[in-house]
């Protein structure tokens, strides 16, 4: 058995290098990601191993990214994109939701975009505006993308390898206060399924939802909720767009209790679609409504706020006593 | 309460000139021209045409004013939801598809009638967008046309990707002209103002990527006019990017095509892009819900008219005899019999089954749609059974 204890962010270099050693057609383009590696040097290496040709370092233009990236997909080749920061990735909005998410159903099934968009995502890190957001609902709403994020070293270096075998486009957010942060990843067992959501911690007393950057936070609350004798159990999603609802709505049975937590504003997010669709299909099986812990409806605001903004320990903790006290 | 306000100097120029650095081979009379400064570089292609190459390129523009007149009548009927007719710039339609080989690949936006019957797309095919069914009924990879492009200027940038491919894959500059390839992408002069088209000449450039960008400047963006649009006009901007732009007349068919065939020779052999400027005209509407009398004058069409690109072709193959009077009777004949198998076609043109709307958002199944679909059949299916249909 190969075991290897890395970072997450080596995690996704090494799934990047082991997908590029596979198949000659998958590429790499982005700002910055040759020599540098990238700013997060993901794709550190990368390109000394592989050549210009593979590892592209573009012009500054996400849209141009993203726009050229189709056309390649167009030609048998399977780009994998790095958007530098999650606030970056508005340029290339509407070459994403207007032209990769739509490319198969307008041609009836005759192109395929097996296309991965790489989009660093979430605060924490004390960084200016536009480095910190977490716009994973936009794309999740948009039909025709996938859209996941990885949370630990061992997803990072499986799921990224899984987006781009996907003949489908991913969306694929990397939870940058994760990138460096260290687990044992076994190179050789049987990953499992990109869309599957992985109950991280098990529980009987209510469920945490969470995905990306959150999962760490979660495992913590379960942590110390287990000191007060409640025992919560952790989901983390993986993938938002398809959901697992399988795994969601046994856990949501299991506990009868639901906690939705993520970065994002909460105002139409994602733990809004989570919400419903519990209370929709397991709303006899539920002691209290499921509750949402996310991001203030605000713009991502000025890093001095955000160990207020972001979702924490004390924040899911509250409510998860909140659920309970139902 | 008055404020004071710094506009822009009217830029209103002669729209209906292109001046002494258009590249321009026949005369409104159909006269050829002398060879001239502009001309020379593409002289010698168009001195290399036959009669025969004439009379095809002459069947082209008519049978492709046909299908586009056959396009604008069917939704006047309420046969199609809308359409954009190119009536006035068949020539640069033709004489650039007609610059592409088999083994090119051309981007259209959504006017490109002339250039999809170049490719050899059936025009039946084009309409089916038009008429609600599909979002673009032929396969792209069969002709090497792609589907057309609603949002201005997305599709320079696959163009750019894909030309790039073509670099990868090797197939640039490898001394076989039967093997080398390049990337032909439209837009009009509205077009020009997007970023996506700006990054898609900064991307294009950087690469060096097999490509031409062709633009057609039909001298409005719906209402605007193009000093509303650029200072500089396109030709002149190439040079910015990097890379060269001409500007040719786009209602002399065999200046376009001469222009045409040496910038994607250039790009084929390695040379990088080129940017074309089709000097032409928009002769109707944007589309049909448009209503070009408001803000353009009678005159100004009518100046317009008098450089029609087939009375001109017509013109210079009567004077040449490059056809005779049976000729031009017979193309007649076929431009009535595809109109009418365009209007039979249309019309028999089924509405897609229902539930195949939930087809082909995914490759791989997706649960939702998946659960969706099944959700709707099943709603269908309890009219059925409640007797209905």
């Amino acid at each position: 058995m190969s075991t290897q204890r890395m970072t997450l962010a080596k995690g996704l270099n090494s799934g990047l290098r082991k997908a590029m050693e596979d198949d000659p057609k998958v590429i790499l383009m982005g700002e910055d990601v040759g020599k540098l590696g990238g700013v997060f040097r993901i794709t550190e290496g990368l390109q000394k191993d592989f050549g210009e040709d593979r590892v592209i370092d573009t012009p500054l233009a996400e849209a141009g990214i993203v726009g050229t990236a189709i056309g390649l997909a167009m030609r048998g080749y399977r780009p994998v994109v790095e958007i530098q920061f999650d606030g970056f990735i508005y340029p290339a909005f509407d070459q994403i939701v207007s032209q990769v998410s739509k490319m198969h159903y307008r041609s009836l099934g005759a192109l395929k975009l097996p296309m991965v968009i790489r989009v660093p995502f979430g605060g924490g890190i004390g960084a200016v505006e536009h480095h910190s957001e977490s716009n994973e609902a936009y794309f999740a709403h948009t039909a025709g993308l996938r859209v996941v994020a990885c949370s630990d070293p061992a997803d990072a270096y499986w799921m990224i390898q899984q987006a781009i075998a996907s003949d489908d486009p991913v969306i694929f957010y990397e939870p940058k206060r994760r990138y460096h942060e260290r687990a044992e990843v076994d190179l050789d067992a049987p990953p499992v399924g990109l869309y599957d959501a992985r109950v991280v911690r098990p529980g009987t007393d209510l469920t945490l939802l969470t995905y990306g950057p959150m999962v760490k936070t979660c495992v913590q609350a379960a942590e110390a909720a287990a000191t007060e004798g409640h025992s919560l159990e952790v989901v983390d999603l993986r993938a938002l767009s398809p959901l697992d609802r399988k795994t969601i709505f046994d856990s949501a049975k299991k506990t009868g209790r639901v906690v939705v937590v993520h970065e994002a504003s909460t105002f139409l997010g994602m733990g809004a679609e989570l919400a419903a669709l519990v209370q929709q299909e397991c709303f006899y099986h539920l002691e209290a409504p499921v509750l949402r812990v996310g991001g203030y409806n605000l713009p991502y605001p000025p890093s001095r706020f955000e160990e207020h903004f972001l979702p924490d320990l004390d924040r899911v903790l509250d409510t998860v006593d909140r659920s309970l006290a139902f | 309460m008055h404020h004071e306000t710094t506009v822009a100097p009217s830029m209103e120029h002669d729209i209906t000139d292109g001046g002494p650095d258009m590249v321009q081979f026949v005369d409104g009379d159909g006269n050829r021209l002398p060879t001239c400064e502009a001309n020379e570089p593409y002289a010698q292609i168009v001195e290399d045409m036959t009669s025969e190459d004439a009379r095809s390129m002459y069947r082209d523009l008519v049978l492709v004013r046909r299908m586009d007149a056959e396009g604008h009548a069917l939704q006047r009927q309420g046969e199609l939801g809308l359409w954009p007719s190119l009536l006035g710039q068949e020539a640069a339609q033709v004489g650039a598809g007609r610059a592409l080989r088999p083994q090119d690949y051309a981007f259209p936006g959504y006017r490109e009638h002339g250039v999809a019957w170049c490719r050899g797309v059936d025009p039946v095919n084009l309409l089916g967008m038009f008429r609600g069914v599909n979002h673009g009924g032929w396969d792209s990879n069969q002709n090497n046309f792609h589907l057309y492009t609603i949002v201005i200027g997305n599709q320079m940038l696959h163009a750019t990707g894909y030309a790039m491919g073509m670099q990868r894959d090797g197939v640039v500059g490898t001394g076989n002209p039967d093997r080398d390839a390049a990337v032909m992408a439209f837009t009009g002069d509205g077009g020009t103002a997007q970023g996506d088209y700006n990054e898609a000449l900064v991307f294009a450039s950087v690469a060096n990527a097999p490509l031409v960008f062709f633009i057609q400047n039909n001298q409005w963006a719906i209402s605007e006019p193009n000093y509303k649009q650029f200072r500089i006009p396109p030709y002149q901007r190439a040079r910015g990017f990097g890379f060269p732009g001409v500007r040719v007349d786009g209602n002399d068919v065999l200046a376009v095509y001469a222009v045409a065939k040496a910038a994607m020779d250039a790009a084929r052999t390695g040379q990088g892009p080129t940017l074309i400027e089709a000097f032409t005209y928009r002769l109707g509407a944007h589309t049909t819900s448009d209503d070009p009398t408001k803000y353009r004058s009678a005159a100004e069409v009518d100046i317009w008219r008098e450089k029609d690109p087939i009375k001109r072709m017509r013109g210079f193959m009567e004077t040449k005899g490059h056809a005779d009077p049976t000729f031009f009777t017979e193309l007649e004949e076929e431009a009535d019999e595809l109109a009418a198998r365009i209007r039979r076609e249309c019309q028999q043109m089924p509405d897609p089954e229902p539930v195949t709307m939930f087809d082909k958002v995914y490759v791989d199944q997706h649960p939702v749609i998946d659960a969706e679909r099944e959700q709707f059949a099943a709603y269908q299916a309890s009219f059925v059974q409640e007797g209905g249909n």
